[in-house]
């Protein structure tokens, strides 16, 4: 063998490897959607968004608690932890500084928060507004994952107020701003593209967690908006009826597998159409 | 130390013993500096890289306030108001003197907005002053002709030029008495250049002009006096034709002809 052919020959084989590599990867990722959508779409029907849970065996049951708390948890959170999560990284980003002492301790700790598992938080929020009260209430479960979405919006909110050229900061107070009116006016408008897809996928990151709110929101069989109760998730319905022995819980476990997935999918491809749609006209 | 030739014209800032320190050095980056600006002139400040022109610039609208650390020492008297004082109003000071960077800098927004940008922080909300003086700005900037019927669409979305244009109109919108120009050509095509320099030269009749300058040439074409630095020194202050045809200091003789920077 030439050393050419050698050569050719190790291509082919690492060509080949990371080929499988790629397609095993993705064979597992269609898997899980096509199954998904297969049982998810055969479990929806209307009745999923018109009636409550119900138990097994009742004809008239379906996720509509479920959906309205998930919405509230998520809108909660978002309503929470998006101002935060903005302003704190306005802070690092504006007042902070590149190297200065806090900014870089406030950075440091968030990206800390964000890798730790959300059943960590989960439990901090029990201990901390479930254990006192003596029971699972809607606020526990919006804090928990309020707390999960400050780190992830306050890192973007940083990156993406730091991508914005420091000769437009100097434009605007060149011009006689102050330098709140250039934050607001000049340097959010500039990064307000990232910030909002930022924003969008952190909220697309808690909708689908349900760890933390085990601890703290539970779940609850009846049709309540009264956040000082405990609250259904679609997260932790799905896993109450996915585990439970009962083929039509099974059934709408799926259901309620398919519409979260479908709310993620949503928030994402929203994200990149706004990314798509603003580089155009810079 | 330094030449200072007469300046004719009415001092409208004078620079007084002036030296200024970038945070955390003890050496000053600018050493006693001593300079009057003509008003209603074109002073160019040229030199080497490194010797300060741009960071003196930086220093009569104050904006090296916006990192901290950085010391001034001496005078500024713009209209013999000492501008380095702490109970300056740095806000009337920027609308009083306005900059021009080196990259032109419009905003996110549309061209319009870009232009009233200086005047709405100066709380003028009258949608006819507004127009009439986005307007006047434009036309004063020789822009109105080319984007006079889009002032909707993005002022980002312009060529070079016209971006830095923009940015001049932006900066005369607000009708200061000084306008400071930072090697504002230095990222354009010549013929955008052209259209810059001749803007200068009907500029003066409204405001008085400081530019920095890389470009030795368009110091001679534009200004009426320039300015040597050399190392945070400044070397000659002279009327320009007879700074570069006949130099009073060896050193700017040096640096005109080609023998060093």
């Amino acid at each position: 063998m030439t050393r050419q052919e050698r050569r050719i020959l190790l291509n082919n084989i690492i060509m080949f490897l990371s080929s499988a590599a790629a397609i095993a990867g993705m064979l597992f990722l269609f898997w899980i959607i096509g199954v998904l959508i297969y049982k998810g779409f055969t479990a929806l029907n209307l009745d999923i968004f018109t009636y409550d849970m119900a138990p097994p065996g009742r004809e008239e049951s379906g996720l509509r608690n479920a959906l309205v708390g998930q919405l509230m948890l998520v809108l909660g959170a978002s309503l929470i932890g998006v101002p935060i999560g903005v302003l704190a990284g306005t802070y690092l980003s504006e007042y902070g500084g590149k190297k200065g002492r806090l900014a870089r301790l406030i950075r440091d700790i968030s990206d800390i928060m964000m890798s730790t598992p959300s059943i960590v938080i989960g439990a901090f929020i029990y201990a901390l507004l479930v254990e006192p009260f003596g029971h699972f209430s809607g606020w526990a479960g919006i804090a928990a994952l309020a707390v999960m979405m400050v780190p992830i919006v306050l890192r973007t909110t940083d990156d993406m107020l730091q991508l914005v050229p420091g000769s437009l900061r100097e434009a605007a107070i060149a011009l006689g701003a102050p330098k709140y009116k250039m934050i607001l006016q000049v340097v959010y408008r500039g990064a307000k593209t990232g910030m909002l897809t930022g924003i969008l996928l952190s909220i697309a990151r808690i909708a689908g967690e349900t760890a933390p709110l085990l601890f703290t929101s539970f779940s609850n069989n009846f049709f309540s908006t009264d956040l000082n109760q405990p609250i259904a998730s679609l997260t932790v319905t799905m896993f109450n009826y996915a585990t439970s022995p009962y083929d039509d819980w099974i059934n709408q476990g799926w259901a309620a597998a398919l519409i979260l997935a479908l709310f993620v999918l949503g928030a994402n491809i929203i994200g990149r159409i706004i990314i798509r749609t603003k580089k155009g006209d810079r | 130390m330094s030449t200072i030739c007469e300046v004719t014209h009415e001092h409208i800032i004078e620079v007084k013993d002036f030296s200024f320190y970038y945070a955390g050095l003890d050496t000053p980056n600018l050493k006693k500096i001593n300079m009057p600006i003509g008003k209603g002139a074109v002073t160019a400040l040229i030199g080497p890289s490194g010797c300060g022109k741009t960071t003196l610039l930086r220093c009569f609208n104050r904006m090296h306030d916006l990192y901290p650390g950085n010391r001034y020492d001496g005078e500024i008297l713009f209209k013999g108001r000492n501008i380095l004082d702490k109970k300056e109003d740095l806000i009337k000071l920027r609308t009083q003197i306005g900059m021009i960077f080196q990259k032109p800098t419009p905003f996110p927004m549309s061209i319009y907005d870009n232009v009233a940008y200086g005047l709405r922080l100066q709380g003028i909300k009258s949608k006819s002053e507004l127009d009439d003086r986005v307007e006047q700005a434009l036309k004063d900037a020789a822009l109105w002709k080319e984007v006079g019927d889009r002032l909707k669409s993005s002022g980002t979305a312009l060529s070079g030029g016209q971006q830095q244009r923009l940015c001049i109109a932006r900066a005369v919108a607000v009708e200061p008495e000084v306008l400071l120009f930072d090697e504002p050509t230095s990222a354009l095509d010549p013929i955008s250049t052209q259209a810059i320099e001749e803007l200068i030269i009907k500029l003066k009749e409204k405001v008085t002009i400081i530019i920095v300058t890389h470009n030795m040439q368009q110091a001679a074409r534009v200004s009426d006096y320039t300015a040597f630095m050399y190392l945070g020194d400044l070397i000659e202050l002279g009327v320009t034709e007879e700074l570069f045809i006949t130099p009073k200091e060896e050193m700017t003789e040096q640096y005109i002809t080609g023998k060093f920077g």
